[in-house]
């Protein structure tokens, strides 16, 4: 396969257009199925009894009533699940995180789980289970946690990246650094200085469906899971593995997806309800309460951040530094290290330095949330930039213009750019019109800048032409926000066709091959080359079929809009073939006429943001308004633009809910005190204003149509570009996400009290 | 446990069910009557999601027990449509791409259609205020709120 | 687990006082149910009581207003009389939950479930409203503040229902007002709240006042030297000065997941300046 994924500047006929989904109907009329929508005979009801204590040994589980409770048919603790991942460690966490071995590591990890009859009778069968807990002392704050007389959650961490392996084990599990050149020359040649430190509260990437599957194992080894994921290959690896299956007897299908946001991108209760299944016999719907959602799924990482930024006069940055301490639950991950990537990759930068260390806590398992670790860093080092521009009278676009990384600046994460956005979503936003708009009093005016990388990764797409001349497109990236929609739009112009030609389905894992799943903004990106490849090799063969009908050699067959053309005077009396009139023919020509495409897309361009936002702020209560917001980020190229603004808004929104008031509240008995959308605040509809946006289209040259990936950079700048606006808009500089009513208040009092 | 018989009008339909005194009428629609358009997002009235009328009133079914439907006309998204036609509503969800992942639309069509129904001509405050019990994670609302604006204008003009 | 839907109350409260496990009343359900799902309460036997005669009536006496027990917060909002008369306690039975659950909740039920955070009790409270409890001896009238008795506590007897709330006629020159604070704009829970009632006096000034203070104490706190220091006074700034100290001084708040106790007593004041200037323009007071 010769597939050239290079930008070639095409005109578009499709792509660009903003056609309804092709999945929209179904979901207006509650007829599209999610994970908890799917039913199989005789199934049974799943549920899982969790920790209450934030650290305890596991000393014996007594399992004996609950079976005996009628309508019980399989209990099953981590004894059903052993341990097959064969010094895979990061396996064997996702299977300690299922199901905990020796010791429940957070309040709400699994330690046993019942299939029974009925919802009535899993509940009574959990009361049943007794647990013998030797109650550990625990830790749940990062800095903390980072300290030596830590309660220790693994005995076993030693300190990675170190330059001598510690004496000693740790709740640091890693070390990490980047950067380039010399920054202590860098502050030296500073005429000022800015360093400060940050927090920022753990969040919950707060998907509005909670995790659901439906399991069948059978005695002959085969297996089927329905499930809401990110990702049903990886989904299928992950229980093949801990289950001891072989993939291909696992099918799964993935349902359509109430939000995932990072958090459905690895198993969690799945391989328990495969467990209950193989032990029961029968098939079980396992559905997490919400309550199971906050306290044992998701979230994003707590951190604690300290920036050092100095600049000449001029307004030449002279070094940055950053030291960044991300938590990651109870078990390790690189989510400091991809902070300590991300924080200064805006900016052109002589002397740069990032460290980061990875925290275990008894919280859980810390997950992606959209550009994972990338708004924490920005929120740190954008505040700090912010402030540098006032010491230094310079104005804060102006100032981050001046050092905006472009083509050919090293990042601080070590690779060189290719043509990048952050140039030019700054230029748009000191254009503007929200930039020049009067503020009222307590109103303030706040921007900040975000970078998240994009990824590409495995993909593999079938494009099959009915004998009617329409589409079938199956993918096996998940559709998590309209990307069927682009996939078809992408089809249509690649075959020269109508959008109503075609229909984009997501295939379950037996039906197509491995893909990676829909992760750091890859899912348009990725499945939209694999289409574009597919749809090529789609039309070498209807060239073909055309060539055999016309009897003349396929070299002299050309693809435009839709119809093979005979090329060449000689051939002035065929009149074209259109992809109907082929697919009418394809039984006698040849057989059913269709597209594959297996390949890993290189090339995701990185993806930048630039966010204005205004507050107001009432000074006696501390109430925060974010009263208008504007998103300006660069697309590479929007396929539908609807949905590019779609994502713009999303991301900024769960930005601003971040911001101000979202955040996981521990007790001191280490049990999260706030598992439930009542107070764990997400932004309602009232609370937001309509969030402008600016599509710029910088074409990624690494994507046949300059795609890139928009689904995550729009979460980056928005902590940042509100707590500079709040301290525009009350003169106080807040450190400490979120910036929730008491936080402001007490921080205003403190100013007043001087 | 006693079973309850409920004798209810459920899209105009009448319907007969037994179930349990604690069960909710979420938990009677979706696993009795296998109308899943109506989802349980958090089981607390806290998202809306599972947002029926019953006796023209908006309510969260997961905070009416499935008892409590006797007599009662309820309405859920899958009654929405009228035939092959859409409500102008679920048109206009469509048209401005108003859901992305559309866990939380039915909920959202059925409370957008009860505020229509009480209020033809709202500002952009009173659709906000009146849908803040449902949560949407996706849009950021700002489709939504102009889908319900559209379909507003779409509705008085029929 | 039995539920019941009786017809009159006294068939209720019958049940009820024979009832052998626990029991638990069914109006708007907006607390019950989301305590079931939760584990935190296995009745044996719910008692519905929305088809008892008369409990889902506003009903306008020659005394006053009389709702029933299983009026729904949203039917006291389409109520134009009630919403004239008595504007602070139907802006707060309409700020509870989300329009979903106000469809269901009721004000009895706010009252009974005893949260110190209740939006409708502080202005239930200020208004002086009477509830009236059915029981297994009869009927008696009681000031709702006598109601709750600390969180989820309430002075109601085995078998005792309170089947409705009075509130007096609205006297000429008076007003009543009700704010909260939550850090969202809807759906939170109030992080401290306050509710004011004031008749003037023909000369604009201020005749009686009440003033009670929500999520500030273990039950909703009636503030009787706050209504004192506005007596007297046409709201100026010295007695709202002394209003919000005084407010914010009759404070016992804890820290918690919704706020600390710094941040409830300083916005005990603020809302309570606020939410008294409300109401006393709606008495009519310049």
């Amino acid at each position: 396969m010769n597939f050239d994924p290079r930008f070639s500047g095409r005109k578009f006929a499709s792509v660009g257009t903003r056609p309804i989904r092709p999945d929209g109907i179904d979901k207006v009329t509650g007829r599209a199925r999610y994970g908890a929508d799917f039913n199989m005979a005789g199934q049974l009801v799943g549920r899982i009894l969790r920790s209450p204590h934030a650290h305890a040994v596991i000393k014996k589980i007594d399992t004996s009533k609950a079976e005996k409770l009628a309508g019980v048919k399989a209990v099953i603790t981590a004894k059903d699940l052993p341990d097959l991942t064969d010094g895979d460690a990061a396996m064997y966490d996702i299977l300690d995180n299922s199901m905990a071995r020796k010791k429940a590591l957070y309040d709400g990890h699994a330690v046993a789980a019942v299939a029974a009859i009925d919802a009535r009778t899993a509940r009574e069968a959990l009361k049943l289970i007794e647990v013998d807990y030797e109650v550990l002392p625990h830790v749940t704050d990062v800095d903390e946690a980072a300290q030596h007389h830590a309660p220790l959650i693994n005995d076993q961490v030693f300190t990675e990246g170190l330059e001598e392996k510690p004496a000693k084990p740790s709740n640091i599990t890693k070390r990490t650094q980047f950067g380039h050149g010399d920054v202590h020359a860098g502050f030296a040649q500073a005429d000022f200085i800015v360093e400060r430190s940050f927090k920022t509260e753990q969040t919950h990437q707060g998907y509005i469906e909670p995790h659901a599957c439906v399991a069948s194992v059978n005695p002959d080894g085969t297996a089927d899971l329905w499930v809401c994921t990110q990702g049903h290959f990886v989904y299928r690896q992950h229980c093949a593995q801990l289950l001891g299956l072989e993939a291909s007897k696992l099918r799964v299908t993935s349902s359509e997806i109430g939000g995932g946001f990072g958090g459905k991108t690895h198993v969690w209760a799945e391989p328990v309800a495969l467990a209950l299944s193989r032990k029961a016999g029968r098939p079980v719907k396992l559905v997490m309460t919400r309550d199971e959602v906050f306290r044992a799924s998701g979230p994003t990482s707590a951190t604690s951040i300290d920036v050092k930024i100095g600049a000449k006069k001029d307004g030449t940055i002279t070094a940055a530094e950053a030291t960044l301490r991300y938590s990651c639950g109870p078990y390790a991950g690189s989510w400091a290290e991809i902070g300590a990537m991300t924080a200064f990759a805006c900016y052109k930068l002589e002397n740069v330095k990032t460290v980061g260390y990875e925290v275990l806590v008894n919280r859980p398992k810390t997950a992606a949330y959209r550009a994972p670790s990338a708004p924490m860093a920005a929120f740190a080092v954008e505040s700090v930039v912010d402030e540098l521009a006032k010491e230094l009278g310079m104005d804060a676009v102006d100032f981050r213009i001046k050092n905006a990384a472009q083509e050919g600046t090293r990042s601080s994460y070590g690779p060189v750019y290719g043509p990048i956005g952050i140039g030019p979503t700054l230029e748009a936003v000191k254009n503007h019109p929200h930039m020049k708009a009067p503020l009222k009093a307590n109103q303030g005016r706040g921007m900040a800048c975000g970078f998240w990388f994009n990824f590409g990764g495995q993909t593999c797409t079938d494009l099959n032409i009915g004998m009617d001349g329409t589409v079938s497109l199956a993918v096996g990236t998940v559709d998590v926000g309209g990307s069927r929609a682009s996939l078809s739009l992408v089809a249509a112009e690649e075959l020269g066709i109508d959008y109503s030609q075609v229909k984009a389905v997501v295939a379950d894992t037996s039906s197509l091959g491995y893909n990676d799943m829909t992760d750091g903004s890859r899912g348009t990106f990725s499945s939209s080359m694999a289409t574009i490849s597919a749809a090529r090799n789609a039309i070498k063969i209807l060239r073909e079929r055309a060539a055999q009908t016309w009897d003349i050699p396929v070299e002299d067959v050309v693809w435009e809009k839709g119809h093979a053309i005979a090329k060449g005077e000689k051939y002035g009396n065929l009149s074209p073939l259109s992809l109907k009139d082929i697919a009418a023919a394809s039984g006698k020509t040849g057989g059913p006429i269709a597209g594959h495409s297996e390949l890993v897309a290189d090339g995701a361009g990185v993806s930048f943001a630039t966010h204005i936002c205004d507050v107001e702020v009432d000074p006696e209560t501390g109430s925060t308004r974010v009263i208008r917001y504007t998103v300006v980020q660069d697309a590479g190229k929007a396929v539908h633009p609807t949905y590019v603004e779609g994502q713009y808004q999303g991301g900024a929104a769960q930005g601003i809910g971040w911001a101000l008031n979202e955040e996981y509240i521990y007790g001191k008995d280490g049990r999260l005190q706030n598992p439930g959308f009542l107070d764990y605040r997400i932004p309602v509809c009232s609370d937001l204003p309509m969030i402008d946006t600016q599509i710029l289209e910088i074409p990624n040259p690494n994507h046949p149509y300059g795609v890139r990936g928009v689904g995550e950079t729009s979460i980056v700048p928005p902590l940042a570009a509100i707590a500079n606006a709040v301290s525009n808009a009350v003169g106080v500089r807040m450190t400490h996400i979120p910036m929730s009513p008491p936080r402001i208040l007490a921080a205003l009092e403190a100013e007043r009290e001087g | 446990m006693a079973g309850v018989a409920v004798s209810t009008t459920i899209n105009g339909d009448a319907v007969e069910y037994l179930c349990q005194p604690d069960e909710t009428l979420l938990e009677v629609l979706r696993d009795r009557l296998g109308l899943t358009g109506a989802k349980e997002g958090c089981g607390t009235g806290d998202c809306g999601a599972c947002s029926v009328i019953v006796d023209g009133r908006l309510v969260c079914s997961c905070l009416v027990l499935g008892a409590e439907a006797e007599g009662r006309e309820v309405e859920t998204i899958e009654g929405m449509a009228h035939g092959d036609q859409l409500h102008p509503l679920q048109q206009k969800f469509l048209e401005h791409a108003a859901l992305q992942c559309g866990i939380c639309t039915p909920g959202f069509l059925i409370a957008a259609k009860d505020l229509l129904a009480k209020n033809p001509s709202p500002t952009e405050e009173e659709i906000r205020f009146g849908l803040a019990g449902n949560l949407c994670r996706c849009t950021g609302y700002d489709k939504i709120v102009r889908a319900v604006q559209d379909a507003a204008n779409v509705m008085k003009g029929a | 687990m039995r539920y019941i839907r009786p017809l009159s109350i006294e068939d209720a409260v019958g049940e009820l006082a024979k009832a052998v496990g626990p029991a638990a009343i069914l109006a708007g359900g907006s607390d019950l149910l989301v305590r079931m799902k939760g584990g935190f309460i296995e009745p044996e036997l719910i008692v519905d009581i929305k088809r008892i005669g008369g409990l889902a009536d506003i009903t306008e006496t020659a005394d006053g207003f009389r709702i029933g027990a299983a009026v729904p917060c949203a039917v006291l909002g389409e109520n134009k009389a009630l919403r004239q008369a008595w504007p602070g306690v139907v802006e707060a039975a309409n700020l509870i939950g989300s329009k979903q659950v106000q469809g269901r909740c009721t004000i009895t039920g706010n009252l009974c479930n005893a949260s110190p955070a209740a939006d409708s009790v502080p202005a239930l409270v200020a208004a002086g409203a009477k509830a009236v409890v059915a029981g297994p001896s009869g009927k008696r009238t009681i000031a709702v503040e006598s109601v709750p008795t600390g969180p989820g506590r309430t002075s109601l007897a085995k078998g005792e229902i309170v089947e409705a709330i009075l509130l007096d006629k609205r006297p000429e020159h008076a007003g009543d007002a009700y704010l909260r604070f939550i850090p969202r704009t809807e759906m939170d829970i109030a992080v401290v709240s306050a509710g004011v009632n004031l008749t003037l006096d023909d000369k604009g000034a201020i005749k009686t006042a009440r003033v009670a203070l929500g999520a500030a104490a273990p039950t909703v706190l009636l503030v009787e030297e706050a209504g004192q220091v506005l007596v007297g006074s046409k709201l100026d700034e010295a007695t709202l000065e002394r209003l919000a100290k005084i407010c914010s001084g009759a404070c016992r708040p804890i820290d918690d997941k919704r706020g600390t106790i710094e941040f409830r007593r300083k916005v005990a004041g603020v809302l309570a300046r606020r939410v008294a200037a409300i109401a006393y323009k709606r008495a009519g007071g310049k």
